[in-house]
Parts: structure tokens; C-alpha cells; sequence
């Protein structure tokens, strides 16, 4: 390229200013796209901390308003419900430590049964030989592609049936033994572990779950945690299924608590101030878990995306 | 992802072919193996499924026993207004949303390509997507608030009107394809973004020696061999599109009037209010044959077994 300039400097001069200019436009572009993305989670942090009567008068401040901890004090249930009400709560009794706890109840559960359940399918679609293997993954697969709101009502029935609406039992129960898209994704990886070591391990005596546990779980370490952020994003998130089965207190799980927070209008509008703090908290583990793990999610999420 | 075939060792077979299969060794490890995750799929996919096709042609209260009704159910669907007001407010929703966010989403990734691959960048693109739907509603209600929203201060400081943004029935539709497009177009850019990585340098450099300028490139080369990534985008996208829920639950609640009375919040109408379950599951029987007829439709046009690259 370097002799071409040389050869015709005329003709490269103007088009690398083009370039220089193509590339500040796209700089503007990111920081803009950057900006758009960032500035909510600023405007949630700003209303948490500001006190609710200073914000009504002055609401375009781009700082918090009388800069204030009581929202997260009174959605964590640390103060007195008369103090809670001047704060612009509603008085209704709110406890998210509660909801985080479900939360995480929930999460756990779900992320760590499906995830094992799930390999193990994967581990016998993978390796071992049985009647009918082909035919029952492609079902598997077939599973994968029923929307959601199929099975929804079945489902609610059935765990309505068996009387296990509000309790863990029913709001894990869908979920917990396996989901066609981690059996799917699993299996692929365990396609492409190389067989000697199997064998190798066969030859040494090792049983098939052995081999499943000393052998390919180890090996798959980035994969399955990849699954497992994937999962526990979707099961942390959910909302309608936890809604329609676990609406009681004791298993409210913090995205239904915040939806009733939300509904409730204590002083003819919502508790913003309080209702921010609560989503601040409700985003925490998320966040938290992105900090630690997030550059392994977004150097996957090329081939979770082809799912 | 294509499903690789495995390639199954031959074996001499000394007894019978049906006996070796059934009573070996590695049938009973593998059936326990299976053992979970076959109940999972059993109990919540495949029965379900099966039960909520049967339950689509029964009259269903959930007090008394279900009474088969034949297609009624369908019959009735097909004859009510606002059925099919749902369907095309529902569309209404995809158009606004796919095709600003796929657009948005390229030309991100596009940008990024150019200028910077650092993680710390894609991290933030994907921090929306992360959110629970519902968090991201809650805080966008509060930025569109008609009063204290931050968005009609601003319209207001810089001289603008404010505007009802999910108050009115002309504007609340396009104000919650406007909060999916914030929480998802980062996350699409991305794997847009991992698609440009697969397209060798080679082609743009040849290209570049061609004398060949930047749409050009872009048009006749960027984008046609982003296809793969983009059927799997469209197809992906277009699926969640059409069961938006979460969003409307939190803001809407199918209102103003019936402006964003979705297919799915139809759905959950007459399952979670009215306990008119077999009419709902006739509906969500309905919802799954468009979304497969759109999937195909979408495979045909876009031609996704065909790539360019080979």
C-alpha cells in the first residue's frame, strides 16, 4: 500500500481524510449508542437517592435531590411504616430482602439441577449407545422450538392439580429437570471431546459416570458455565410463570414483587423514589455476576447466540 | 448450528440385533442417564403440549370437568373483532420493533468493527439485555412519565411539547417497541458483530484494491454474507417479538382502549380473568401455527441453507 501512495499521492490524500473523518463519525456514533445505553441506569440511581417531596418540585435535576438513603432503607423493611409513608411509600408492608431470597432460591435451584440434569442427557445423546437415541433428541430438539405460551396453561393446570401453586416446588418444577436448549447446546460440545480420552479412561477401569464426572464435566468447565450464566439470567428474570404459580408472599420471587410494587399508588402516582431503589436491588446479583463473569458471556455470545 | 451426525461404530453382531440393543449394559446406563431430563420433558414439554391441543377443543371453567366442544373454540376466535385486533396490533409491534432494532443492530456492529474490539464495550451492549423486562419497563415508565419523566422535561427545556408517550392509544405501541429496542439492539449488535468476525479480510481487501467504496462494500459484500447471522437474528427476534408480554404487563396492561392488547395479554385475558382456559389454548395453539408458518416463511425468503462464503 505504501508504494501506491507513493505512486499516486494525489488521489490518496483526500481519501484518507475521508477515512479520518469516517472514523470520528463512528466514534460519535459508539459514545452516542453508549450514552443511550448508560443514561437510564444513572436516571434509576439518581431518583433512589433522592428525597420523594424535593424530587416532585425539582424532577429535571441530573443530580439526586436532597440526597437521601431512605428508599433502600424502607424497600429493605429497616425502617417503621410511619416513616416509610412520609418517605412516599405506601404503606403496605414490603420486604425485599424477602423477594431476594426467593429470588435466589429459585435461581440456584433451577440453574444448578438443569444445568447437571441437562449434561447428563447430553453426556448419553453424546457417547452412549441405546434404542431410539436419534429419534428421542430430535424430539428434544423439536421441544426447543414450541414458544413458551404453548404450554403455559397446561402446565399452570397441571401444577394446580397436583396443589404445588405457591410453593418452590411449583415455580422450579417446569424447569428444573432439563430444558431442550441446554441438553442441545451441551450435547454439541460433548460431540467435539475427543473419544480417546474416554476410551483411555475406560481402559483404566472408569464407569461411564466416571468418565461423566472425572472426565467430560471437567473439560466442558467454560461451556457449562456459559449455560449456567444463560440460565440463570432467563430464571432470574422471569416473570409470567413465577406471577401465575408463586403469587404468595412466602415464595414471591422480586420481579412479581416489583410488578405489585409498581400497581401500588400511594399518593395517586407510583413510589417512584422507592420503586428505583427496589429495582437497584432487584438488578444487584445480576450486575454482580456480570462484573465477575461478563467477559466470558460476551466472548460467547457468538455461538450461545446461534441457540 | 448444524446437528452433527454421529457416527456410530459398526459392530459384528453375534446375537440377535434386538436383543444387543435392549439388554446390554450401556442401555441401562444410558437410561439412567436420560432418566431426569426424559421426565422434564415429558411431564412439562410433551404432555402439555398434547393436553393443551386437547384442551383447545373443550369448554373449560377449571371448576367443573372439561366438555368437548369440537372447533368452537376456533370457530369462535375466528368471528371475534377483537381476536383479530390482537393479531394486528401484534404485528403492528413487530413492524415497529425488528425492522429499527436489525438496522440499528448492524450498524453497530458494523461501527465497533471498524474502530474497536474491546470488551469492556461489548459489555455495555449487553448490559439491557441482561435486565429483566420487567425492571426495564418500571424504569422507562418512569423516564416517559407525562409529568416528571425525564424525557418530557427535556422536550420541554429544549422548547418541544411534551408528549403522553404510553397514555395514548396512537403512541403507546411505538413507546414499548421503543423500550425492546433499547434493552435488545445492544445484544443483537453483538452477535452481528461475532458474524462480521467470520468474514475473512481477504474479501474487503480485494475489494478495497478494486477500488470499490465503503457502501458498495457494505451492500455487496458485508451484508450478504452476514445472512446466516441475520436469518438466525430475524428468526430469533421475530419469535420474541410476537409473545411480548412482560413489557405490556408492567406499563399497559393492553390499554389505552385496546392499543396494545397483544396476542399473548388476549391470551392470558380470557385464561387468568375470564378461566375461559380452552378458548385460551385454542388461541396459544393458533399463536404457535403463525409462528411457524413466519419461521418457515422467513427460512424460504432468506434463503438460510445457502451461504456465500463457500
Amino acid at each position: 500500500m505504501s508504494t501506491n501512495t507513493a505512486l499516486q499521492p494525489s488521489t490518496s490524500t483526500p481519501r484518507r481524510r475521508k477515512v479520518r473523518v469516517g472514523r470520528i463519525i463512528a466514534w460519535i456514533v459508539l459514545a452516542l449508542a453508549i450514552l443511550i445505553i448508560l443514561f437510564p441506569f444513572w436516571w434509576v440511581i439518581r431518583t433512589s437517592l433522592s428525597t420523594q417531596k424535593e424530587m416532585l418540585a425539582n424532577p429535571e435535576s441530573l443530580l439526586p435531590v436532597g440526597f437521601t438513603t431512605i428508599n433502600f432503607a424502607r424497600v429493605l423493611g429497616q425502617v417503621d411504616t410511619a416513616t416509610a409513608v412520609a418517605a412516599g411509600g405506601s404503606g403496605q408492608k414490603i420486604n425485599f430482602w424477602l423477594y431476594l431470597r426467593n429470588s435466589i432460591i429459585v435461581s440456584v435451584l433451577i440453574v444448578t439441577g438443569q444445568t447437571f440434569f441437562s449434561a447428563m442427557a447430553a453426556y448419553a445423546f453424546a457417547r452412549l449407545r441405546f434404542p431410539f437415541r436419534n429419534q428421542l433428541f430430535y424430539l428434544y430438539v423439536a421441544a426447543l422450538m414450541v414458544p413458551g405460551i404453548v404450554t403455559l396453561i397446561p402446565n399452570f393446570l397441571l401444577i394446580r392439580q397436583l396443589e404445588w401453586d405457591n410453593s418452590f416446588l411449583g415455580i422450579i418444577a417446569p424447569s428444573i429437570l432439563m430444558s431442550p436448549f441446554a441438553v442441545f447446546f451441551l450435547r454439541q460440545f460433548f460431540l467435539g471431546i475427543n473419544k480417546e480420552l474416554d476410551e483411555a479412561a475406560s481402559l483404566d477401569g472408569a464407569s461411564k459416570f466416571g468418565i461423566f464426572w472425572r472426565i467430560i464435566l471437567p473439560i466442558s468447565g467454560p461451556p457449562i458455565a456459559t449455560l449456567a450464566i444463560l440460565t440463570f439470567v432467563g430464571t432470574w428474570n422471569a416473570y409470567l410463570w413465577p406471577y401465575l404459580v408463586g403469587n404468595d408472599e412466602s415464595v414471591r420471587v422480586l420481579t412479581v414483587a416489583l410488578a405489585i410494587f409498581r400497581s401500588q399508588t400511594p399518593q395517586g402516582a407510583p413510589d417512584w423514589t422507592g420503586l428505583m431503589a427496589a429495582t437497584i436491588v432487584s438488578m444487584i446479583p445480576t450486575l454482580v455476576i456480570f462484573l465477575l463473569l461478563g467477559r466470558r458471556v460476551v466472548n460467547n455470545i457468538q455461538f450461545t447466540g446461534f441457540k | 448450528m448444524s446437528v452433527q451426525a454421529v457416527p456410530v461404530p459398526q459392530t459384528k453382531t453375534r446375537r440377535p440385533a434386538w436383543a444387543r440393543r435392549w439388554l446390554n449394559h450401556e442401555t441401562a446406563v444410558a437410561l439412567l442417564f436420560i432418566l431426569p431430563s426424559l421426565i422434564g420433558f415429558t411431564v412439562f414439554y410433551a404432555l402439555p403440549a398434547v393436553r393443551g391441543l386437547y384442551l383447545s377443543f373443550t369448554d373449560w371453567d377449571m371448576l367443573s370437568n372439561p366438555t368437548f366442544v369440537g372447533p368452537a373454540n376456533y370457530v369462535d376466535m375466528f368471528q371475534d373483532k377483537q381476536f383479530w385486533r390482537a393479531l394486528q396490533v401484534t404485528v403492528y409491534y413487530v413492524l415497529l420493533n425488528i425492522p429499527l432494532q436489525t438496522a440499528l443492530a448492524i450498524g453497530l456492529a458494523v461501527v465497533m468493527d471498524r474502530i474497536t474490539k474491546s470488551t469492556i464495550v461489548r459489555g455495555l451492549f449487553v448490559m439491557p439485555w441482561l435486565l429483566p423486562p420487567v425492571i426495564v419497563a418500571l424504569v422507562w415508565l418512569w423516564m416517559m412519565d407525562p409529568t416528571l419523566g425525564f424525557i418530557n422535561n427535556t422536550l420541554e427545556a429544549i422548547g418541544l411539547s411534551r408528549l403522553p408517550f404510553l397514555g395514548s392509544p396512537a403512541m403507546a405501541m411505538p413507546s414499548i417497541a421503543l423500550i425492546n429496542i433499547w434493552q435488545y439492539t445492544g445484544y443483537t449488535a453483538l452477535l452481528f458483530f461475532a458474524g462480521l468476525q467470520t468474514i475473512p479480510k481477504e474479501i474487503y481487501e480485494a475489494a478495497a484494491i478494486d477500488g470499490a467504496r465503503e457502501r458498495r462494500i457494505f451492500w455487496s459484500i458485508t451484508l450478504p454474507l452476514l445472512r446466516p447471522v441475520l436469518v438466525f437474528v430475524l428468526v430469533t427476534t421475530i419469535i420474541g417479538s410476537f409473545q411480548i408480554f412482560d413489557t405490556i404487563a408492567v406499563t399497559t396492561k393492553g390499554g389505552p382502549i385496546d392499543a396494545t392488547q397483544v396476542i399473548t395479554w388476549y391470551i392470558y385475558e380470557y385464561a387468568f380473568n375470564r378461566f375461559q382456559m380452552g378458548y385460551a389454548t385454542a388461541v396459544s395453539v393458533i399463536l404457535f401455527v403463525i409462528l411457524i408458518i413466519a419461521t418457515f416463511a422467513q427460512m424460504r425468503i432468506l434463503r438460510s441453507d445457502e451461504s456465500d462464503l463457500a
